[in-house]
């Protein structure tokens, strides 16, 4: 009986949300690796500039962790929700496989954004990454060594160990100095993780200059690492002994460029990816986008996208470097 | 549900006073849990339209399911007056162990094997420190709850290790319309609360936690009893372990990490005494269902993280008072 009434109250709920669905606008999740990051601030600034355009509803939610299944139960809440689509950082590359498969099962839209389920892509719709992720581990090693004079240690300080953009990028960097005979003299000594805190990142920071006390860079590849790594040169005045580089938000790095302490960075603008995430899903909800591998289509300020292999769409072509003299042109 | 809670022994060390049948009730720790559970249902519905619809509901308990049956056994743990902070770990490294052996070529059903006995094993490695050597169990299981986790993360590395297909999907099993797990947690619920209560070893567990010395002087087998506790902890986790593996359809060392405290949150939000001698399968029962309940609603609410780790904390300090002010009462 009691059940009888929970069953009763329960599908009353459910026709009451799917009657409101079909009024409402499209409803759109971004769902971050982790609370606190600056990074998903400016993301989730272009899918909000896109949703204002485009008359979408969007939220942000994100777990207080990355770990790899923290995400779960806020996808399972969004499809409980019934939103239309959920982009995704994802912060593992297969433990979500079971839940977004059955979000795609009840018809919504599975985007990942900033990272991508590599070697799963089939439990994602498509996937837009910033730029060619195949380009960015050679790109940084490149911006390092041009710092360093191609000679001496180096090491990697990188987010957390699961996170599969970074390692996609350090297995990159890793390939690069070992084959490209212009890096033969840059020795990597270690990769360390920061789990992308600020406190375990400058933690990790210091321990690499006590063992390494010949080291001439870091490259930290996540915004919270460069961030940590910079501070603890900055603090123990060694900027002309150890080069910091990495991918880097302009807008924390700035003093740390202006007072030398970084002579450049790289970045792309992740604005772009929340405001392309959006036209996207817009686009294919409604017809006027044909999610295929070859398809192509306008993006306002962007240009023409077009859909590679493995349905995956970059913002841009090559990543963009700052430095003293364009850094105050970038406001994110 | 209800059978368990009143063939439940009540502990007091003086004789009862004689009271009426809903005073018994009132001063009973479970009824605050029942309450709370109550006020976290309608809290829930009121914060957000989606989140009463009980296949939700049940969805949701699921990703927790194995963290509650684990609870359920370290609740009569921690009222033989020990306790266990590795069982999440354990989860970890059995389901690595497991997922390693069957990777390796072992068939299917050895390798299940393999992960129960080294659950059993290493709950058995707890016994001996604890009981063996009479180290305090805080420390030993503090100590392995270290250990375990990184002999987990040395078996798979920071690499996730795939089941077979046929294996994945515990919690899409469904009897009568509820997933597989959660018709585990209430079956094991009702055996444990059964034993507990209603059986002369359940009673021995109570005498132990209440004075372990006095227990051995009435002839009670105190270092038999712990044994078997650590070990029946032991192969639960490890149960819980593959469950997680089946769920999530693949292994990684991170699996449950952070579990022993919403283990350890459970047992005390359903009133079990921390010093031992006190509690019941019922508390922890009805905790697990409201910590899952609480943390759904304000996931599907879309809530901070911050905001849901507040509430969390705050309901256990609400707890820790009551049961200690109901203790207390009954006690005179």
């Amino acid at each position: 009986m009691k059940n009888k009434i929970i069953l009763a109250m329960a599908a009353t709920f459910a026709l009451g949300s799917t009657a409101a669905m079909a009024q409402d606008p499209t409803q759109i999740v971004y769902i971050g690796k982790n609370t606190g990051n600056p990074y998903f601030d400016s993301i989730s600034g272009g899918f909000e500039d896109a949703c204002a355009a485009l008359n979408c509803e969007y939220q942000f939610v994100a777990p207080a962790t990355a770990e790899a299944t923290s995400q779960i139960p806020l996808i399972e809440a969004q499809i409980q929700r019934g939103v239309e689509v959920i982009a995704i950082a994802p912060n593992s590359p297969d433990a979500l496989n079971q839940v977004l498969d059955s979000a795609k099962a009840q018809g919504i839209l599975v985007l990942t954004v900033n990272g991508d389920l590599v070697g799963n892509e089939s439990h994602r719709d498509a996937t837009i990454l910033p730029v060619d992720f195949t380009k960015t581990g050679p790109n940084q090693v490149e911006l390092m060594g041009s710092m360093i004079g191609y000679k001496g240690e180096i090491a990697i300080l990188s987010a957390t160990t699961e996170a599969p953009d970074q390692n996609t990028w350090i297995a990159a960097m890793n390939d690069t100095l070992a084959n490209d005979a212009k890096y033969k003299d840059m020795k990597l000594v270690a990769t360390v993780y920061g789990d992308d805190q600020p406190e375990k990142s400058t933690t990790e920071m210091e321990a690499l200059l006590a063992n390494y006390p010949d080291l001439v860079g870091v490259i930290a590849p996540t915004t919270v690492g460069i961030a940590a790594a910079a501070q603890v040169v900055q603090s123990r005045g060694i900027a002309d002994k150890v080069h910091v580089t990495g991918l880097g938000l302009p807008s924390e790095m700035r003093d740390f460029v202006k007072d030398g302490t970084v002579s450049a960075f790289q970045l792309w603008s992740p604005y772009n990816e929340g405001w392309l995430a959006v036209h996207f899903a817009t686009g294919v909800l409604d017809g006027s986008i044909k999610n295929e591998v070859g398809a192509t289509f306008e993006v306002p300020n962007l240009g023409t996208i077009k859909i590679d292999d493995l349905n995956a769409m970059n913002t841009q072509a090559e990543l963009t470097t700052f430095d003293v003299n364009n850094i105050d042109e970038f406001d994110f | 549900m209800n059978a368990l809670g009143t063939t439940e022994p009540r502990m007091t060390s003086a004789p009862k006073p004689v009271r009426s049948g809903w005073q018994t009730a009132l001063i009973r720790p479970e009824t605050m849990t029942f309450v709370l559970l109550i006020i976290g249902v309608i809290g829930a519905s009121m914060l957000s339209p989606f989140f009463l619809d009980i296949n939700y509901i049940l969805r949701s308990f699921t990703l927790s399911a194995e963290i509650a049956i684990v609870a359920l056994v370290l609740t009569m743990v921690i009222i033989a007056g020990e306790i266990d902070l590795s069982a999440a770990s354990n989860m970890a490294l059995s389901a690595c162990l497991f997922a390693f052996a069957q990777q390796a070529g072992l068939p299917m059903p050895l390798a299940i094997g393999v992960g129960l006995l080294a659950g059993l094993a290493m709950g058995g490695f707890n016994a001996l420190m604890v009981v063996g050597l009479q180290l305090p169990s805080i420390i030993v299981t503090i100590g392995t709850l270290i250990a375990y986790r990184g002999l987990a993360q040395v078996i798979a590395g920071d690499k996730s290790i795939r089941v077979p297909d046929w294996f994945i999907g515990i919690n899409n099993q469904m009897i009568l319309g509820i997933p597989l797990p959660v018709i585990l947690f209430v079956l094991i619920a009702i055996v444990l609360g059964l034993v507990l209560s209603a059986t002369i070893y359940g009673r021995q567990i109570y005498q132990v936690g209440t004075n372990e010395t006095a227990a051995r002087h009435a002839g009670i087998r105190s270092k038999r009893i712990k044994v078997g506790l650590f070990l029946l902890l032991g192969l639960v986790s490890a149960i819980a372990g593959l469950m997680t593996a089946s769920r999530l359809g693949s292994v990684r060392y991170d699996i449950a990490l952070g579990g022993e405290l919403q283990m350890v949150l459970m047992a005390m939000l359903g009133g079990t005494y921390i010093f031992g001698g006190r509690g019941s399968i019922l508390g922890t029962f009805l905790a697990a269902w409201l910590l899952v309940i609480v943390s759904t609603g304000m996931t599907v609410a879309n809530l901070l993280p911050a905001i849901q780790l507040t509430v969390l904390g705050i309901l256990l300090i609400v707890a820790i008072i009551a049961t200690n002010f109901i203790y207390s009462r009954a006690q005179r």
